[in-house]
Order: C-alpha cells, then sequence, then structure tokens
C-alpha cells in the first residue's frame, strides 16, 4: 500500500508538528485540538471504511469514546467557557475513563490477534503436514506400484526359469533313459540273437524232418513218422517260444525308451527283474569282455502278478542291477585272489493282508557304498564314476519312481567293501 | 565218440539231438550236455576221458567258456580232449584269447550245422 503509506507519513508529520505546535504556543490551542480531532476523525472513518484496514478497526471501537468525549467538551468550551471550566474536571475523569477503555480494549484484542494468529499458524501448519503426507502418499503409491512391477517381473522370471527347469527336467530324464540303453544296447542285441538262432535252427530241423517224415510215410514206417511229427509239433513250440523272446525283449526296450504312459498294469515282476538282469549283464559284457560275474535269482513265486508301471520299475531294477555289476566289476580289478563277483536278485512277498508287500532285493558284492557318501546317494547329479560315465540321475529317478509313483521304499544297506544291497518295498494294492 | 556240449542255453540239447539225429541212431555221436562251466568240470572229473570233443559257448554267466577252457587245458591233458570254442561276438579279442589259451578251434553262432558236422568228423578222425 505505498500510497497509504505515504499519505499516512504526511498524518505523522502533521500530528508531530501539531504537537510541537501544542507545545510552543499557548494561544491557539483550541484550533490544535480540533485539528488533532479533525485528523483522528479522519483517520477513523477511513479506518471503518476501507477494507484495506480491516484489521486496525478495533482501533476505531478503542477511540471512538476518547475523541466523543473530546469533542464534546470542546465543543461545550466553544459554547460556553464558564460551564466548560465548571465542569471542566468531570471531562477530564470521562476522558481518562475513554482512554483506558481504548488501552483495554488494545490489549484484549491484541491478545486476540495472537491467538487468531497462533490459530491461523496452527492452520496453516497443518495444511502444510497434510501437503506433506499427501506427498509421501503418492510417493509411496508411486513406490509400490514400482515394486509391484518388480515382483511380477520376477515371479514371471521365475515362472519362466521353473518351466526352463522342468523341461531340462525331462530332457536329463529323456537323457538318462536312453544313455541306460545304450548301455542296454548289446545286451539287447545278445539277448535277440540267441533266440533268433533258435527260430532259425529250428525252423532248418523241421524243414529236414519233414522230409525225412515224408520218407518215412512213402516207406510205410508210420509209427517212426508219427514220432518225426511229434518231434516237428516240439519245434514249432521252440520256434513260437523263442520267438515270442526275441518279441518281448525287443517291446520292452522300446518301451524303456518311450515317455512314460504312468499306467499302473498288473505285471510279472519276477520276469521283469530277470529280464534286466540277463540284459544288464549282456550289455556290460559286451562292452567288457574280460568281465564276467556270477548271477543268481531266487524268485517268490507266490508274488503273481502286481500293479506297477512295468515301464518305470523297469528302470528301477536295471539301473540297480547296472550299478550292481558296475560295483563287483571295480572290485574285479581290485585282483583279490579268490574273489568271485556275484549279483542276486530276490523277490519276496511279505506282510499279512491286505497289507501285504513285495521286497525286491538286488544285492552285490562288490566294494559297497562308503559311509561318508551314503546319504547322498540318492540326491541328483550325485555320482560315484568318473566324469562321463553317469549322469547321476540312475538312483535319484529310481527313488522318485518308487517313493512317488508308487508309494514304496527304497533302502540301502551296505558294508564298505564288502557289498551292498538296495531293498525295493512296493506296496500289492 | 562223445561229445560234451556247454551252453547256458537249455534248448540247445534238444536242437543238437535232431540236428544230429542220425548220427546219434547210428551211434556215431553220443551227446553229453552242461549248462554251465562249472557244470562242465564236473562232468569231466565225473567222467574223465570220456568226451574226446568239448564244444563250449563263451558267454555263459558264472564261469565263462575262456576259463573252462584253461582249467580243461591244465587238467586234463592226457590226452588233451578237443576244444572248440562258440560265440555270438565274433571279435577279434575273443579268438585271440581262446587261440591263445589253446582252443582248437573257434566258431561264431550262429552255427551252421553242416560246416560243424565236417569239422567234427575232420577232428575226430
Amino acid at each position: 500500500m505505498p500510497e497509504w503509506n505515504s499519505k499516512l507519513q504526511w498524518l505523522l508529520y502533521i500530528s508531530i508538528g501539531l504537537l510541537v505546535a501544542q507545545a510552543v504556543t499557548d494561544n491557539a490551542r483550541i484550533v490544535l485540538h480540533w485539528a488533532g480531532m479533525a485528523i483522528l476523525g479522519w483517520l477513523l472513518y477511513t479506518i471503518s471504511t476501507n477494507e484495506k484496514f480491516k484489521e486496525a478497526r478495533f482501533l476505531v471501537t478503542a477511540i471512538v469514546p476518547y475523541l466523543g468525549v473530546a469533542f464534546i467538551s470542546e465543543t461545550i468550551r466553544l459554547i460556553n467557557v464558564d460551564f466548560y471550566n465548571k465542569w471542566h474536571g468531570w471531562s477530564d475523569t470521562l476522558q481518562t475513563f475513554a482512554f483506558i477503555w481504548g488501552v483495554g480494549t488494545w490489549i484484549v484484542t491484541r491478545k486476540q490477534r495472537k491467538e487468531l494468529i497462533k490459530a491461523r499458524q496452527k492452520a496453516i501448519e497443518e495444511e502444510q503436514n497434510n501437503k506433506v503426507i499427501s506427498a509421501m502418499k503418492a510417493q509411496l503409491e508411486v513406490q509400490v506400484a514400482e515394486r509391484t512391477a518388480e515382483l511380477t517381473k520376477q515371479k514371471e522370471e521365475l515362472e519362466n526359469a521353473l518351466d526352463e527347469l522342468k523341461a531340462t527336467q525331462a530332457q536329463l530324464i529323456q537323457s538318462e533313459k536312453m544313455a541306460s540303453l545304450g548301455e542296454l544296447t548289446a545286451g539287447i542285441a545278445h539277448e535277440i540273437q540267441n533266440p533268433l538262432n533258435f527260430v532259425n535252427n529250428f525252423s532248418e530241423v523241421n524243414k529236414e524232418l519233414i522230409t525225412e517224415m515224408k520218407h518215412e510215410i512213402d516207406s510205410g514206417n508210420l509209427s517212426e513218422a508219427k514220432n518225426i511229427a511229434r518231434d516237428i509239433q516240439d519245434n514249432e513250440e521252440k520256434i513260437t517260444f523263442h520267438g515270442k523272446r526275441a518279441d518281448a525283449i525287443v517291446k520292452s526296450m522300446l518301451q524303456h525308451s518311450r515317455t512314460s504312459s504312468g499306467k499302473k498294469e498288473p505285471t510279472d515282476i519276477n520276469a521283469l527283474a530277470d529280464e534286466y538282469l540277463r540284459l544288464a549283464f549282456h550289455g556290460l559284457r559286451a562292452k567288457d569282455k574280460s568281465f564276467n560275474a556270477k548271477f543268481e535269482t531266487d524268485f517268490d513265486d507266490r508274488i503273481g502278478q502286481i500293479n506297477i508301471v512295468q515301464q518305470d520299475i523297469g528302470r528301477v531294477l536295471l539301473n540297480l542291477i547296472n550299478n550292481a555289476f558296475y560295483s563287483v566289476s571295480e572290485k574285479l580289478r581290485k585282483d583279490i585272489p579268490g574273489y568271485e563277483p556275484t549279483i542276486t536278485v530276490t523277490t519276496k512277498k511279505t506282510g499279512d493282508q491286505p497289507n501285504t508287500r513285495v521286497e525286491i532285493r538286488v544285492a552285490d558284492n562288490g566294494n559297497g557304498v562308503p559311509k561318508k557318501v551314503l546319504d547322498k546317494i540318492f540326491q541328483p547329479f550325485f555320482t560315484t564314476k568318473p566324469t562321463g560315465l553317469g549322469t547321476g540321475l540312475g538312483l535319484s529317478l529310481s527313488y522318485d519312481i518308487i517313493t512317488r509313483g508308487h508309494g514304496g521304499e527304497l533302502k540301502v544297506e551296505t558294508k564298505d567293501g564288502e557289498g551292498a544291497e538296495f531293498i525295493i518295498i512296493l506296496p500289492t494294492q | 565218440m562223445k561229445i560234451l556240449v556247454v551252453d547256458d542255453e537249455r534248448d540247445i540239447e534238444v536242437l543238437f539231438e535232431q540236428r544230429f539225429r542220425r548220427e546219434i541212431k547210428t551211434g556215431e555221436i553220443d551227446f553229453a550236455f552242461a549248462y554251465s562251466g562249472e557244470q562242465a568240470l564236473q562232468y569231466l572229473n565225473q567222467h574223465v576221458h570220456e568226451a574226446v570233443l568239448i564244444l563250449s559257448d563263451i558267454n555263459m554267466p558264472g564261469m565263462s567258456g575262456l576259463e573252462l577252457l584253461r582249467h580243461i587245458k591244465q587238467k586234463f591233458s592226457h590226452p588233451p580232449p578237443v576244444v572248440m570254442m562258440i560265440t555270438a561276438y565274433g571279435d577279434a579279442e575273443n579268438y585271440s584269447q581262446a587261440m591263445r589259451l589253446g582252443a582248437d578251434d573257434f566258431l561264431t553262432k550262429p552255427l551252421d550245422f553242416t560246416v560243424l558236422k565236417e569239422k567234427l568228423k575232420e577232428k575226430v578222425q
């Protein structure tokens, strides 16, 4: 309010001038009084009417009584000096009261204003606090959104990683299967060659026999012809038997390489164990021609058929038997006098109805499992074989198949240096 | 002439009996069978010098044909029987090992019985 500043400054100078004049002269007192009152009146009028001085309006309340008393007393003095002189004391008292009133009003107002300012400041502070809070809130929201995005991204990454791991696992399982199939190939070839030889040989024999039989019939030797016919019949059965044998081996080989159907079927566990024992033996034999081992079986005929995923259990058996052969072949290298490598596969029905179980034991007299690795052998990727020779997945997959796939148990009993026995326990229900 | 056939495949017995039915009938050849190296040694111990010719498979569980061959050549030297080895794997390693151990002949499966018959006659004479 620069215009008011200068006006008020002028007013200040005039007031000071008036005060000085009053102090210096004695003659024009009345004029000076009126001038003072006029200035004050004008001032109060301005304050009360102008919006800009709203906050100073209390001055009007404070000063008006004093001005009123002064105005009346000066007016009386102008009209009747005697009357003024007579009642002069009263006027002074009234003026004193008016003055006290003014001061009081000023003090009260000041106090009120202080409180008002305080309240206003508090409101401003609160507003500021609110502003800060809402700013923080906004910031937090941004942060939360960022974090959420980050977490979502991480979750997606983890899901991708999980998918990849699953794919890799499937690949590993498949390659483990293929690796064990590779070990089997020679055994399979041998196992197919033998029955095929029989099929060929017996067919040839039968051809000969038929010629002979014709000859006997021609010469009227019917009883001898009948004998030959019986032989031919027997041979035919042999041919069928060995043909089926080869067929079964090819089928099981195909089954071994296929992805598991996961379907449980009634299976002759003894036949399965016998088949894989032979395959494993001939497989190892084909790789290492000097290798030899005794293998013995003790099958419990009471078992009959049990419900299993044939292909999976076949893999477990193959793995355990292969391990057993590996172990004895390692021990054989030590050239221990009198050492005779032996693998024994035993099956046994245990428990009473309805909790009957089948126990399959694959035992060897090889090196055994050292104590320090015993609790690791079922872990994936653990292997004691030299690099490249074992995937380290055989036993871990076997463990999975037996426990999770069939609700059974896979245990090991071993004495370091004396051999190991792996025990599969399968519930028959 | 007594021939001992050693093979873990049991049907080999029927096959030989039929393949050599004429020779068996005429008494020209007499067969004995063993299903493992151990059984073969047992037979040889019990029937000393009876078998003049031994036909053995190499691939057998337990005692292999090659081990059997070594035993025979060590123990039964007077007079040494003729030993012919048979294997499903016609590989050089098996062959040289069999020959080193003193095998008289080496045949591969599947057996050609015509050839076998000729060889048997040849060895015996």
